[in-house]
């Protein structure tokens, strides 16, 4: 943690306003800060009376901070925000290199590219009433880093998701939700209309009519919900669109049950794994943290990222060491990959279906869909076809869409036939 | 028969499960050591095979306790794993108390729900006082259950009791030892491993799966007995979709027995790979010339250098 200078605030209403461009923009990088949190936090502010930068930043994170994955979100916003403008600025400018149009060498961290495009996006500059710096404050950036090859090669930063993407796919992911037919279970409940006796509930209702059965309590299979395996292609020219289908699975895992969407969005247990020259669980890093700071974490693993694909390798790695652990309850699997593999496309096959036989249902995402006409002649792709039930693109929001169509569907089956046709 | 206050230390675990038949190797003897000392749950994990719930029951024959078994599957739920009402009984005592004239509804409830009526299963037997001290309960592959029932048992375990609605609390005067064991089928959360002790049971090593061998088919000839351990060890290194555990290495050397064989030979192996390997792929992985590499390598590793 850097020291910062005493931020004196003078007790006036710019501090309120302030407060409240601030909070707009965490909203604008996807935390919920209501008007409601507004006031509180002016409130807390005024309550907590601060003299240093700490305790104003914890002020305001006890404030709008509801959710431990908002952390480093609200962590950038702040010190982007309550700063120098000028050096807002500089720093936007680096972030977003597409402002000025060339490449800085500098990789983003996590959640920083969101929040400086969160302040970016119509922050009409608003009055700090900060001191000026002292000159040495820490305003260097450190741009200068290049790294060596090799380190490049092993903690290579994702392109990051903007936040009008990650905003505009999570609305649009609130409306699909991914509904899932339930499977059913073989634990009973309580239904009036079941084929079972419930002996012991009618013994009770017996009980409070002094001994007379005047109604049979029944009983019948309850439904569960489906689990969930990701797997994750991760190798160079597949991260954006993991990336996407992640986010994706992300917001629906997330969902709460109260959003009546059912259990996790109408899903159980949900696994992902990452793969691109090595196997990786990621499932504990999305359970809490963002989905950038997960596949980073995963990324800093990745060995040799242009050495390509070895989804056979991969693929025979989750049979040998996960496949029983995950997918022993009924799971679906949605496997993310160009199938573009290196390897021999005979043992490739072997694997893949022995993931089919292992999963009860195997959906291929495949962005190469996305050009029409697109045929199956790579070698390893017309090995895997025959092995899936069913072949998606997954490019776009839109065709993440078409996905909660086909797994609605019990036989859905995305463009299988046409590429079936097309070997 | 031990007492459990003579257990010193990790050797005597070792010993006194060696009297009933198991070879324990060391890890193991120390979770079970501090498990029986901590009065912890110990949670075992392991593949298929490995002897998992053999140490509960070799646990129980020689503490000289009661072994009580609750095995697991989907959807079992805490009514069938607790105690259950005897609903016909029930019935008949209704009628009989409509018979005899008695209408005193508040008495035919206090009659209706007591021991009389009830079904103990396991979970409330092992709170029960038994003959010879507490017993174990196995509470055997508990990953074929779900969430719901996890969470049952993490209550039940935390503090030893068990309620039954028409009848109220009943806690264990004194614990039970308690071992559960799974076969990771499904990852079992994290917060019921928090309250135990964990081991991981491993593939024993050649010394130890020949003891295992020689203590579990006594009546196998010593060469070939090393023969069939050098093998399934060899066996074990190569890339099988299922490995095959112990208790298979055991049925394999009972049906060399059966088979009369005296020592292996790829043609011996490719009759009985059956007994040791479950799964089409890696039968047809280990055709004639493949067994007899392994049976090559197996032979060469137990020659006397």
């Amino acid at each position: 943690m850097h020291e910062y200078p005493d931020l004196e605030l003078p007790d006036n209403p710019k501090l309120a306003l302030n407060i409240t461009h601030f909070a707009r923009a965490l909203r604008r990088a996807g935390m919920p800060v209501g008007t409601g949190r507004i006031i509180d936090a002016v409130r807390a502010v005024a309550a907590a009376g601060f003299t240093s930068r700490t305790d104003f930043y914890w002020t305001l994170h006890a404030a709008c901070v509801s959710r431990p994955e908002h952390r480093a979100v609200f962590g950038q916003i702040f010190r982007l925000y309550w700063r120098d403008p000028r050096f807002l600025e500089h720093m936007m400018a680096t972030l977003l290199p597409a402002m000025r149009g060339l490449n800085e060498d500098r990789t983003a961290q996590a959640a920083e590219k969101r929040a400086a495009e969160a302040l970016l996006d119509g922050a009409e500059a608003p009055d700090q009433e900060i001191p000026e710096d002292d000159g040495d404050a820490l305003l260097e950036i450190d741009a200068s880093a290049t790294q060596s090859a090799r380190e490049r090669l092993r903690s290579l930063d994702f392109e990051q998701m903007g936040a009008a993407e990650i905003t505009e796919a999570r609305r649009m992911l609130a409306e699909l939700t991914l509904p899932v037919p339930p499977l059913p279970s073989r634990r009973m409940g309580t239904d009036a209309r079941g084929r079972v006796l419930d002996a012991a509930r009618t013994m009770r209702l017996a009980m409070r009519r002094g001994g007379e059965i005047t109604q049979i309590a029944r009983r019948a299979p309850r439904r569960k919900p489906p689990d969930l395996v990701v797997l994750c292609d991760i190798s160079g020219s597949m991260s954006q669109y993991s990336r996407m289908v992640l986010h994706f699975v992300h917001a629906v895992a997330n969902t709460r049950a109260d959003s009546g969407a059912g259990a996790r969005g109408g899903w159980g247990q949900v696994h992902a794994f990452t793969f691109g020259t090595r196997l990786s669980n990621i499932t504990r890093h999305l359970a809490t943290r963002d989905v950038d700071a997960a596949l980073a974490a995963a990324g800093r693993e990745v060995q040799d990222w242009e050495g390509g694909t070895r989804i056979g390798d991969c693929i025979a790695a989750f049979n040998r060491d996960w496949s029983r652990r995950v997918l022993g309850q009924g799971a679906l699997v949605l496997l993310i990959t160009d199938g573009l593999d290196r390897g021999a496309p005979d043992a490739l096959a072997a694997q893949i279906q022995r993931l089919h036989l292992s999963a009860r249902r195997l959906v291929w995402l495949n962005p190469l869909l996305r050009w029409d006409g697109f045929a199956p002649k790579a070698q390893g792709i017309a090995a895997m076809l025959p092995h899936v039930d069913a072949v998606l693109p997954c490019h776009s929001v839109a065709t993440l869409a078409d996905l909660a169509a086909v797994l609605a569907a019990p036989a859905g089956a995305g463009e299988k036939a046409r590429l079936m046709r097309a070997r | 028969m031990t007492k459990l206050g003579d257990i010193g230390d990790i050797g005597d675990v070792q010993t006194i499960l060696a009297g009933e038949g198991y070879v324990c190797g060391r890890a193991l003897g120390t979770a079970l050591f501090l498990a029986l000392r901590l009065g912890r749950p110990l949670f075992l994990e392991g593949e298929p095979g490995t002897g998992k719930t053999e140490i509960a029951k070799a646990v129980a024959a020689a503490l000289g306790r009661r072994l009580i078994r609750l095995q697991c599957y989907e959807g079992l739920d805490a009514s069938s794993a607790v105690a259950e009402w005897n609903f016909a009984a029930q019935m008949i005592a209704i009628r009989a108390a409509e018979a005899g004239g008695h209408s005193d509804s508040a008495a035919l409830k206090n009659h209706l729900f007591t021991d009389e009526f009830l079904i103990e299963r396991p979970l409330l037997q092992a709170m029960r006082p038994q003959p010879g001290g507490p017993p174990v309960l196995l509470i055997d592959e508990v990953d074929r259950t779900d969430a719901p029932f996890e969470a049952f048992l993490l209550e039940a375990l935390s503090d030893f009791q068990v309620t039954i609605p028409e009848m109220g609390t009943i806690a264990a005067a004194e614990p039970p030892i308690v071992i559960l064991t799974s076969n990771r089928t499904r990852e079992v959360h994290d917060a019921l491993k928090r309250r135990c002790l964990y081991a991981w049971v491993d593939y024993p090593d050649f010394e130890r799966e020949a003891q295992i061998l020689s203590a579990r088919a006594p009546e196998l000839p010593d060469q070939l007995s090393r023969e069939v351990v050098a093998f399934v060890q060899a066996l074990r290194t190569e890339d099988l979709f299922k490995k095959p555990g112990v208790a298979e290495t055991i049925d394999w050397a009972k049906c060399l027995l059966a088979l009369d064989a005296v020592a292996l030979s790829p043609q011996v192996i490719a009759d009985t790979l059956g007994a040791l390997l479950k799964y089409q792929d890696d039968i047809a992985r280990l055709n004639g010339s493949e067994a007899a590499r392994i049976l090559e390598r197996a032979r060469s590793a137990i020659a006397p250098a």
